[in-house]
């Protein structure tokens, strides 16, 4: 187990070893993102904002302008919600070379509640013209994407979850990982299970269980919700009988609603759920606990499954 | 004028410590929450709830209370235990605090507890949620006062500075927001994270009436309250000059009880401390 917040912390030394015109700005939660670690190394290049999100994102985008590349980090609701208008207007209008990473996403915060569980964002940076939006499986792949970060252009969203989460990939197999090309992890015919950010490793699991019941199922990664991989959803129709989309997010306007859309609108004929976040606030709670309430584990992928393909 | 005796300000004394060793207990079964904020802020909310505002826990909707809004809603443990106290639900709630399937949540949310009255937990929203009580208050012509809570870090929250803008401009003199001055945030002194000084000034220039007081002497609570109002023609904010952590001798000051509860050893000391404290000022009664 390997906290993904932490990759992004020593990413981001790496990246600034090797471009000095990386800064980091963060607003009164270095600690919990662990810009701290790049703070340390490069204080002249870090800049502490103070709690004050959207001063930060617009802050970024005047660095931007003048060559710069900021990543800006803080808990995703306050790195979306809060700063909507700044994101906007001066990152994804002015296509601005800003590069968001927030932590804390999804309901598995736990105990703090709804209020810093954050279940819209990607939704909310999706609808965004020229924003890119991504969201890592795990440590390995958290550190490749901010490194693709650094070294592309233009606005982009990518956001974790608060837990440590179990290691899905080696280095060398991501070393041709590419934004907005998806993954097949695993493969299967019967479902394909579309899965981002943290319910990839409950997929996994899920398709182990299923294969005792006799379920071939496709695990597919989605690390890049926009640009969609859509080529891979179709390969996924028609290679397999059913699709299911899992993220620990909204119901609406997420992952799940990107691959509609793409079934939608090409009239693909197939068996389809979508896994997510009722359209509720949730609550505090132990963040095993909410996942069961809130139906987001291996188990509930399982079930899901087994109905959609019997 | 004043409206206290000493044996007033001796029992609510007591029942901060009281509060305090509430704070302790639902933050280590919790496992989870923030002590540092939530025992900085006690002394005030004491002041407000057992003596100062005009509220029944009977009627929590009641049109013409008097509203305290926590605009630092990470410091809602303290709220809760005086809620509790004061009788707006069972006191044995407390022990549920961040529980699944639970009332007390880990922020305030007005939807869930009889007495909160805003949702918070976003920093930055109170005083322009209190503002716009106070605007109703007028429009009602009601004469209830509002009384709201910040963070001094929080005020790093440029919103904060437009609402005080709009609390000058509409001339709100039933406000009072008070400022938990800890001189602490999370990435370090507040000096050092952004600097917030001269806050009297800062305050001032926007058109507020300053208090400037010992955020954890009762006495000077009661003054600065009965100050704020009778001051009739402008909002007030009265600064708490306060230690984060307050009454848990590992605590004061100390960052790193922002938002770490206290482990197991930890309980007991503190527990230890609280009850010496509370068991000295009974001796002084
Ligand atoms: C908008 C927003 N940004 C960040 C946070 C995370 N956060 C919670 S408490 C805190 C520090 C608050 O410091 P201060 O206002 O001084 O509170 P206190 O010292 O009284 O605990 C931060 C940054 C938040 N809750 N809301
Ligand atoms: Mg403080």
């Amino acid at each position: 187990m390997v906290n993904p917040r932490n990759a992004y912390g020593e990413t981001l030394l790496k990246m600034g070893k090797k471009h000095p015109n990386l800064v980091v700005l963060d607003a009164d939660l270095s600690k919990s993102t662990k810009t701290i670690i790049f703070a340390k190394k490069y204080p002249e290049r870090f800049f502490e904002m103070g709690i004050a999100e959207a001063n930060m994102m617009s802050t970024a985008a005047g660095l931007a302008s003048c060559g710069k590349i900021p990543f800006v980090s803080t808990f995703a609701v306050f790195a979306t919600g809060r700063v909507y208008d700044q994101i906007r207007m001066d990152i994804a209008y002015s296509e601005a070379n800003v590069k968001i990473f927030a932590t804390h996403g999804g309901i598995s915060v736990g105990k703090d509640g709804a209020s810093h569980q954050m279940i819209e964002d990607l939704a909310l940076m999706r609808v965004l013209p020229n924003m890119t939006v991504l969201a890592p499986s795990d440590a390995t792949q958290t550190g490749k994407i901010v490194e693709l970060m650094a070294e592309s252009k233009g606005p982009m969203y990518a956001r974790v979850g608060r837990a440590n989460a179990p290691i899905i990939y080696k280095e060398k197999e991501l070393k041709d990982l590419k934004i907005g090309k998806g993954i097949t992890v695993e493969d299967g015919s019967d479902v394909s299970i579309i899965a981002c950010g943290t319910m990839v490793e409950p997929a996994l699991d899920a398709r182990k269980r299923l294969k005792k019941s006799g379920i071939s199922a496709r695990i597919i990664d989605m690390h890049t919700i926009k640009p969609l991989d859509v080529d891979l959803v179709k390969k996924c129709a028609k290679e397999t009988n059913a699709i299911i989309t899992a993220e620990e997010h909204s119901i609406i306007g997420g992952l799940g609603s990107a691959v509609a859309e793409i079934i939608a609108d090409n009239n693909i004929p197939i068996k389809f759920k979508r896994m997510g976040v009722p359209d509720k606030f949730a609550e505090s709670g132990e963040p095993k606990d909410l996942l069961e309430k809130y139906k987001l584990n291996e188990k509930h992928i399982v079930n899901v499954s087994i109905k959609l393909v019997k | 004028m004043k409206h206290y005796d000493d044996k007033t300000v001796h029992e609510l004394d007591l029942m901060a410590v009281k509060i305090r060793k509430h704070v302790i207990e639902m933050l280590y079964r919790a496992k989870s929450g923030h002590p540092g904020g939530s025992l900085s802020a006690v002394d005030a909310l004491v002041a407000l709830y057992f003596h100062h505002m005009n509220h029944n826990p009977k009627k929590p909707c009641d049109p013409n209370r008097d509203r305290f809004i926590l605009s630092k809603g990470h410091a809602v443990p303290a709220l809760y235990g005086v809620l509790a106290e004061s009788g707006y639900f069972p006191v044995k709630e407390l022990k549920r605090l961040r529980e699944i399937n639970c009332m007390l949540q880990g922020h305030p949310v007005c939807t869930y507890v009889p007495g909160i009255e805003a949702s918070t937990g976003s920093l930055g929203h109170g005083l322009s949620f209190a503002n716009g009580v106070a605007l109703a208050g007028w429009l009602d012509k009601k004469d209830y006062n509002v009384y709201v809570m910040l963070g001094d870090g929080e005020t790093d929250e440029g919103q904060v500075w437009e609402a005080a803008a709009v609390a000058s401009h509409y001339k709100l003199k039933h406000l009072t927001a008070f400022i938990d001055r800890n001189y602490l945030q999370i990435d370090g002194n507040t000096e050092d994270v952004l600097r917030l000084e001269s806050v009297r000034k800062r305050w001032g220039s926007f058109g507020w009436y300053v208090i400037e007081i010992d955020g954890h002497d009762m006495k000077q609570i009661l003054d600065a309250l009965d100050e704020a109002n009778n001051h009739k023609n402008q909002p007030t904010v009265i600064v708490l000059n306060t230690v984060k952590g307050k009454g848990v001798s590992f605590m004061e000051n100390n960052v790193d009880f922002h938002g770490v509860p206290p482990n197991e050893m930890e309980y007991n000391i503190a527990m230890k401390e609280l009850n010496f404290l509370q068991e000295k000022l009974e001796a002084n009664n």
